[in-house]
């Protein structure tokens, strides 16, 4: 894999700035928005939503649970009393709809952190990866669960980097935000996308969620594929593109079914002839996207149209 | 993990995975070894840091708890904290120090209402019931009302003065002509709410509230006491004075 070291720049050329930057402002707005409405209580008195990502309650109304630390709570035996168990089905119910691992992605604090030591990672030309493969981090929730019946706590809520700088934040336990340093520097040097496309249970708790998640990337439109393979280097989960966007000559969907898929949309910014979309589980169909308004390469689309609904429509 | 031996021709894959099975699999068991570990250390806790009033026993509280800070956020006294990674408790749960904010008991309990998981208990609706810990004389030695002196501090702001701290009179044998007003903490009415260990004059509090389990109030259960079995049973449990044989030495005289 040839690893563009500054991959948007043709994206930029092609689209504008805005189309080739869309989705990492929105990810990032998405970011802050979560982060203003857990701290416009503590910082202007003006309460949102209370508590942390772990539990809150919204408005005085809403209440939210994440269930990864419900199921741990149920696996040391304690039966919930109260909101909690509502609050784990809403957040279940969202990201059933919304994608999964879109958490890791539009949510959790700790991703700015993990997206900076990548970048810089590209920048910097830093190569050396240890080799980590994808599916340890299930065997992490597996562990994570076995720990929480033997110790009869919610184990991985004794060290999880990612409500810990949550709290950090919301709280201001500072302490708590060490394990999101120590995750930059095992990004930058030690692992590509370590933390979180590696080890985190959590985003392989929510992964799990994705498999069967609605929302999705979809490459509809990988006809238009020149090879510049610019969603690689960009793509948080690398390995979850090639099914979709090379699997035109086995007629496998377009859709990104992997549940690793995080839908931060990265590729779909990147990606100068316009390949990728959102789309939805299930809408197999190849099709060019009509709200496409940059210069496209719009020969190449509708010729290679044809040939490509024959084998994907049903 | 090799299966040469057998007539099945080898399956690279098939052997990796179990490869992969293998390394992953220990390396999971590993860690969840290292965090059971960590899991059951994490119930100790430093003496001084209270749960919220209604918390579930420390081993049933940290199964409950998902550290979302709910409570400290409905506490109007600022009293309850969250622990950070020094503080002692498991990282991420409520407690207090009553030395510097004691809890002030409001009759509505926002914080227990405010448990998402009933880690807190729901079930407690009157705070006077609560048992966040008791308070105990922890330094008889430097409790100025055990000196002689007329300090009253812990028992005039007790919450339930009169029930969970009493004065006990007695005769100082110092002077041989004052008395000595004891304070006297009854565990039955003390919530733990430390108003006591945060008023005592004295630069190191001589009363403490503890953590219930480190107070061990519980009496056990192969003690019976005559008394109260006699009142059970409604009369004497024992049919009359015993008769008991006569041991002397053998030609001896009485």
């Amino acid at each position: 894999m040839t690893a563009n070291v500054r991959p948007y720049v043709e994206a930029r050329a092609q689209k504008g700035l805005w189309a080739a930057s869309r989705f990492l402002v929105l990810r990032r707005a998405s970011q802050l928005v979560f982060l203003a409405l857990f701290l416009s209580g503590p910082l202007l008195g003006v309460w949102i939503a209370k508590g942390t990502l772990a539990s809150s309650m919204t408005l005085g109304t809403l209440p939210l649970t994440d269930p990864f630390v419900f199921l741990q709570s149920l696996a040391a035996r304690h039966w919930p009393e109260g909101l909690s168990a509502i609050g784990a089905a809403i957040v279940l119910a969202v990201y059933l709809l919304f994608g999964g691992r879109t958490y890791c992605s539009w949510v959790c604090p700790i991703n700015p952190a993990t997206d900076l030591a990548a970048w810089l990672r590209r920048r910097l030309n830093i190569t050396f990866t240890a080799k980590i493969r994808p599916d340890l981090r299930l065997y992490f929730v597996g562990a994570v669960l076995a720990a929480s019946a033997l110790s009869g706590s919610i184990a991985w809520e004794l060290i999880n980097p990612v409500t810990a700088l949550h709290r950090a934040l919301v709280f201001g336990l500072w302490f708590g935000a060490g394990g999101t340093a120590a995750i930059f520097v095992f990004d930058l040097l030690v692992a590509k996308h370590g933390w979180c496309g590696h080890l985190c249970p959590v985003g392989a708790f929510y992964g799990q969620i994705g498999k069967v998640a609605l929302l999705r990337v979809t490459a509809d439109n990988r006809a238009a594929c020149n090879d510049c393979m610019d969603c690689f280097a960009v793509c948080p989960e690398p390995h979850v593109i090639s099914p979709a966007l090379r699997g035109e000559r086995s007629g496998a969907t377009p859709v990104i079914t992997a549940g690793d898929c995080t839908v931060c949309g990265a590729c779909i910014d990147v990606c100068s002839k316009q390949v990728f979309h959102l789309g939805l589980r299930g809408r197999n169909a190849v099709r060019p996207d009509p709200s496409m308004t940059a210069p496209s390469p719009a020969a190449r689309v509708v010729s290679s149209q044809p040939a490509v609904l024959e084998r994907d429509l049903p | 993990m090799s299966d040469s031996s057998s007539g099945i021709p080898r399956d690279p894959r098939r052997r990796k995975a179990m490869q992969d099975m293998t390394r992953f699999g220990g390396g999971a068991a590993v860690a969840a070894t290292m965090l059971t570990g960590f899991g059951v250390s994490s119930r100790a806790r430093p003496a001084q840091t209270l749960r919220p009033p209604g918390a579930l026993p420390e081993k049933d509280f940290l199964a409950a708890c998902v550290r979302c800070g709910l409570c400290v956020r409905d506490c109007p006294y600022d009293t309850l904290k969250l622990a950070d990674w020094a503080d002692g408790p498991a990282v991420g749960t409520p407690f207090y120090v009553a030395r510097n904010v004691p809890c002030e008991m409001c009759d509505t309990i926002p914080c227990v209402k405010a448990c998402p998981t009933g880690a807190l208990q729901h079930a407690l609706t009157d705070i006077a019931k609560a048992k966040m810990g008791v308070a105990v004389i922890t330094s008889r030695e430097t409790c100025l009302n055990l000196q002689g002196l007329r300090c009253d501090v812990c028992y005039r702001v007790c919450p339930a003065i009169d029930k969970a701290i009493t004065l006990e009179v007695s005769h100082n044998a110092r002077t041989t002509k004052h008395a000595i007003f004891e304070p006297v903490v009854h565990a039955e009415y003390c919530t733990g709410c430390g108003k006591c260990e945060k008023s005592c004059v004295l630069t190191d509090s001589a009363i403490k509230v503890l953590p219930i389990e480190v107070a061990a109030l519980k009496q056990d259960e192969h003690y019976r006491r005559g008394w109260e079995e006699k009142t059970k049973a409604g009369g004497a449990l024992v049919d009359a004075p015993l008769k008991l044989p006569v041991r002397r030495p053998e030609g001896g005289t009485p």
